[in-house]
């Protein structure tokens, strides 16, 4: 009986053809998930329902919390979490690595031309409205030259896979990815309750990460800084929805976490105010939006931001990770050029693939998308989190019809994908274990170097048979493992 | 450190102190209600808690000018009107530490969260199900918590300075104010003094301020005026008393100077006030009255409050070397 | 023409305020048509720094004061040796895209009067005709937009200025830049100071910048229907006035202010 526990995590009526279950090929178990299916078969029942519940009990004690857009009433709501890790090969993961590590150079290095240059866009490999007249293109920091040459700092790479060698990028996060404190906790509390799990398979910490983040701040510090250089991370304050992912991170690398009214600007630095009086701050990394960042140089209603930032920034007084206007990088139709940029930067192919992207704005392409809405994943170019999309296959005529009007109007705001059959994990549900979809967000730190954490966020959809894997829209999340050799 | 997380550390233990005195109010409120009426010459018990916790007008406000038991206890522990409440002064307590979360250990904020989590499951269950001295204990018990977690886990550094001047500061303020009800409003006629009653609102108020055994074990049974305001304003011995209360501000302020190398107003205000106290006779007081005696401390006290605030927590800007203290 | 510039802006609060922060753009470039003999940005009580030229080539600074303060006066004093270029925008050192300049912005949206302006301007011109595009379209919103001081506010629109007919230099600079952006034809904000030789004009002006295919950016003055010649001084430049402002600031504290600009202009031949 408790042997079917996880093999029925097999069948769910999904095996839908097509669709790729990380843990099972056929009858058999994957390598990777060997282990914890012996484990799964060994625990009576009882005990990982009763397990699951300590699991949130814990979660919710800890306090990570995840306000929902839009909802209104408790804004403290917790974020589902699977016990059932998500688990790669080491051989598995060196190739991940090393196609996200290319893309986190490409996308600095593009970054950086777009702001000086300009040549890809000279190349005539990116049209130059996409990049000059693009939203997220920042005039104000044309011609600044941020240490290292580094904009993106944290790069947050969302990825699906289809088959065992078979992974696609679904959209580059350049600006200020979340999530990594889900990837830590979830690592936190699975190893308070299963350690007898980690103490049979060798599996790849990920505690390091605060570690290196302070470490990948401290090494793109101004050339100004004279002495160990002090990073803070700059929140927009405990009534933001990641609130508790920028208290944790500051707690765990052991830098201040700030608002903007704890800065000011005087002379040629920034400042914080603490209780001996005014101390120098070298490196910002920031959770607020470019626009809020300094009401002189941007929107001048902002409360959020510290006025005459900018102006530190672009004389080279502070360093501002994400680098202001790194936005211009992940914009969904900038995407679709990534695997050129690879091309054009590093001379390379890329390792990871693109999902197939048509702009809404050529008129060919719009064509095929109205022609196939039903089959088909439209998004926002601007939008995030899920908000906004059409998922083809699962929306009614009357969305569809609505949605396809929406396109029409505005053509060069969407852009369509193919519907992806995401791979399937195995994941409790109230009857057992079920295969649920899943997508990965690994977290990428470039500073002098360029550092891939083991491990990430994996995002799963709670909903049968749903591809929509967002906290947001009722999503879960999920520890990643990578095993050693 | 940050002075915006001084801050919050500052009010975030003065909230919390404040909320276990509303629960202490409550308490005396409880067993003074359960005495018989003693009289036309008096207030309503109850009334004067109100006036006491300093919210007289917001209660009359809403409650209008009769004063009922349940009225009282709403007001004076659920109700989020009033900013003084066991639950607002618990989430504002919360909110100043969530702002501030990465200077909490997580055994102070397991304390302080878990008794904001608590609070809301108790708010959900029936009325009836919540029994005042059952909340007034629980309010009690998460303030010891909270203190207990903040001495055993919290650097000893300034962050600890700033929440124990927020705990003292209020501590002293909070004493000198259950002093004041049951002096100068419970028993506004002085042919009362020494009765039955009088003796039972002295052990009352000792009680609610846990100090009904220590109180015995330093003075024998006997209750007098002069051996209770002794007690609570002149014996550091006390961790309730006023001096008592000073004397742990003037250590932790001077731990600041020390450690940040200057001094700000606070420490001469201090320095002034402590001396006073310190050489103080209980009939130095009663000549000047308790009650105007304990209006001038809540008064100097909170000037005292205002110092601290100026000095380490409102964020100067001015570029400053240090002085030597 | 060799101009001295003496321009004070001075802000007055009603109760102090504790701090008090700005971004200036207040010091010209040396350009193909000016030089910059000597210029100061200078301002009691208050520390300046963070300076940087930016990528369209202004020089940009912060100015902070620590109050309590009540007043605070910025005072501009600097001499310009200019010669006339018909507007054109020559060495001017700048690494941004023109492109750029294309993005609109609430105060230069499109209304259905500015498109209905910009077809009647280019009814009859060809496409490839660039320059001649350009003036078309300052002339035009000139004949459009009257000139009458106080008849806008700081953030009247382009399409609210022409709709009512009136407006100030920045509401003739906003209409032509949205035209302009209309047309395809890359355009901006330029603020600056213009010498009127004593009779009461505007001493501190606005005008616009549109690129013109080979010859780059000219700057066309649609309030006084020319092209900016030995009589301008260019400051600096925006996607519009408030991007391009000379000073950006806040006041940290609350009170109201009042602020009293005056600019004195001399000329030696």
């Amino acid at each position: 009986m408790l042997a079917s526990s996880a093999r029925e995590a097999r069948r769910g009526g999904e095996a839908a053809i097509g669709i790729f279950n990380e843990m099972f090929d056929g009858e058999k178990v994957r390598p990777a998930y060997a282990g914890l299916v012996d484990w799964v078969e060994r625990t009576p029942r009882e005990v990982l329902e009763q397990k699951k519940q300590e699991a949130e009990a814990l979660f919710r004690r800890i306090g990570i919390t995840f306000a929902v857009y839009g909802e209104g009433g408790d804004t403290e709501r917790l974020i589902p979490f699977d016990m059932m890790p998500r688990v790669f090969t080491e051989r598995e993961w060196r190739r991940l690595e090393r196609g996200v590590k290319q893309r986190a150079r490409a996308l600095n290095a593009f970054l950086w031309d777009v702001y000086h240059r300009a040549e890809i866009v000279r190349a005539g490999v990116v049209p130059a409205d996409l990049v000059f007249r693009n939203e997220a293109y920042e005039p104000a920091v044309v011609g600044i030259d941020p240490p290292g040459r580094v904009y993106s700092h944290i790069v947050g790479i969302d990825l699906v896979r289809t088959g065992p060698e078979d992974f696609f990028v679904l959209e580059d996060n350049c600006r200020t990815p979340s999530g990594v404190s889900y990837m830590l906790e979830n690592r936190e509390i699975m190893m308070r309750m299963f350690p007898e799990l980690f103490r049979s398979t060798r599996i790849a910490p990920v505690d390091d990460y605060p570690e290196r983040l302070r470490r990948t701040l401290a090494s793109v510090a101004s050339p100004k800084c004279d002495g160990e250089p002090v990073s803070v991370i700059l929140s927009p304050g405990a009534f933001n929805s990641a609130y508790y992912e920028h208290s944790f991170l500051a707690d765990q690398m052991g830098v201040e976490l700030v608002e903007g009214q704890d800065l000011f600007v005087q002379g040629d630095f920034v400042y914080m105010r603490t209780t001996e009086g005014p101390k120098r701050v070298d490196v910002i990394y920031r959770r607020i939006d470019d626009a809020f960042l300094d009401p002189l140089c941007f929107r001048p209603d902002s409360m959020l931001g510290v006025p005459g930032l900018m102006n530190v920034y672009r004389s080279g007084g502070v360093t501002i990770c994400s680098a202001p206007g790194s936005g211009v990088a992940d914009d969904k139709a900038v995407y679709t050029y990534v695997p050129e940029m690879i091309r054009f930067y590093l001379g390379e192919t890329a390792i990871l693939k693109n999902v197939h992207t048509w702009k809404c704005a050529d008129p060919e392409d719009r064509k095929h998308v109205l022609a196939n809405l039903e089959d088909l994943v439209v998004k926002e170019v601007h939008g995030s989190g899920g908000y906004g999309m059409l998922v083809g296959p699962r929306s009614s005529k009357e969305q569809i019809a609505a949605y396809a009007e929406r396109i029409k109007a505005n053509p060069s705001d969407f852009i369509a994908q193919p519907t992806l059959a995401l791979s399937t994990c195995p994941t409790f549900v109230a009857e057992g274990l079920a295969p649920r979809h899943v997508d990965l967000r690994p977290y990428c730190l470039v500073g002098r170097e360029v550092h891939l954490c083991p491990g990430g966020l994996t995002r799963v959809a709670l909903t049968e048979g749903s591809l929509v894997v967002n906290s947001s829209q009722g999503g879960g999340v999920k520890d990643t493992w990578v095993l050693a050799d | 450190m940050l002075s915006r997380t001084a801050e919050n550390l500052y009010w975030l233990a003065r909230y919390m102190e404040r909320a276990e005195t509303m629960a202490r109010l409550l308490e005396v409120g409880y067993r003074m209600a359960l005495m018989p009426s003693a009289g036309e010459g008096y207030r309503n018990e109850w009334a004067s808690l109100v006036a006491a916790a300093g919210s007289a007008a917001g209660f009359e406000a809403k409650f209008g000018e009769e004063v009922r038991q349940r009225d009282v206890e709403t007001w004076l522990f659920f109700d989020r009107e009033n900013p003084s409440s066991v639950v607002s002064c618990i989430e504002t307590a919360r909110q100043n530490g969530r702002a501030v979360r990465t200077a909490l250990t997580s055994e102070m904020w397991d304390a302080l969260n878990g008794a904001y989590l608590e609070l809301r499951e108790i708010e959900r269950r029936p009325r009836s199900a919540a029994h005042l001295p059952q909340l007034c204990d629980w309010t009690k018990r998460h303030g010891a918590q909270l203190r207990g977690a903040t001495e055993g886990t919290h650097l000893q550094n300034d962050g600890f300075d700033f929440l124990n001047l927020g705990t003292y500061l209020e501590r002293g303020d909070n004493t000198a104010r259950l002093l004041d009800v049951k002096y100068y409003v419970l028993l506004p006629t002085t042919d009362m003094v020494g009765g039955s009653i009088d003796t039972y609102q002295w052990t009352t108020l000792l009680r609610a301020l846990s100090a009904y055994r220590a109180f015995h074990w330093s003075y024998g049974g006997e209750y007098s005026p002069r051996k209770i305001a002794h007690f609570l304003i002149l014996n550091r011995a006390c961790p309730r008393s006023l001096l008592h209360c000073q004397e742990k501000v003037g250590e932790h302020l001077g731990r600041l100077a020390q450690a940040y190398g200057r001094r700000i107003i606070a420490h001469d205000r201090l320095g002034v006030m402590l001396g006073e106290l310190a050489e103080a006779r209980v009939q130095d007081i009663i000549d000047e009255g308790l009650h105007e005696f304990l209006t001038r401390f809540i008064y100097q006290n909170a000037a005292l409050g205002q110092d601290v605030a100026d000095g380490y927590l409102s964020g100067s800007t001015t570029m400053r070397l240090p002085t030597c203290a | 023409m060799r101009l001295s510039v003496r321009h004070t802006t001075l802000y007055e609060f009603a109760a102090p305020v504790r701090f008090v922060a700005q971004s200036h753009r207040l010091t010209p470039a040396s350009s193909g048509g000016q030089t910059v003999l000597d210029w100061q940005v200078s301002a009691e009580g208050a520390v300046f720094g963070s300076a940087f030229v930016d990528g369209a080539g202004d020089a940009v600074s912060t100015m902070t004061v620590q109050g309590p303060v009540e007043r605070i006066a910025v005072l501009v004093e600097g001499t310009v040796e200019t010669t006339d270029t018909t507007g054109v925008l020559r060495d001017h050192r700048e690494t941004i895209s023109p492109r750029v300049y294309l993005r609109p912005t609430r105060a230069i949206e499109l209304s259905r009067g500015l498109l209905e302006l910009r077809d009647a301007a280019l009814a009859r011109v060809a496409a490839d005709r660039a320059l001649e595009r350009a003036h078309r379209l300052a002339g035009a919103v000139a004949d459009a937009i009257a000139y009458v001081p106080g008849a806008t506010h700081a953030h009247t629109t382009a399409g609210e200025a022409l709709e009512q007919g009136e407006g100030v230099c920045q509401d003739l600079a906003h209409a032509l830049i949205a035209v302009a952006h209309a047309s395809g034809i890359p355009a901006r904000y330029v603020t600056g100071y213009l010498f009127t030789g004593g009779d009461a004009g505007e001493a501190a002006h606005a005008w616009a910048e549109l690129n013109v295919g080979d010859l780059g950016w000219v700057g066309f003055d649609p309030a006084n229907r020319c092209c900016p010649d030995a009589r301008y001084i260019r400051l600096g430049s925006g996607r519009d006035a408030r991007d391009a402002a000379p000073i950006r600031g806040v006041a940290r504290g609350g009170a109201a202010e009042a602020m009293d600009v005056s600019v004195l202009i001399d000329a030696q031949q």
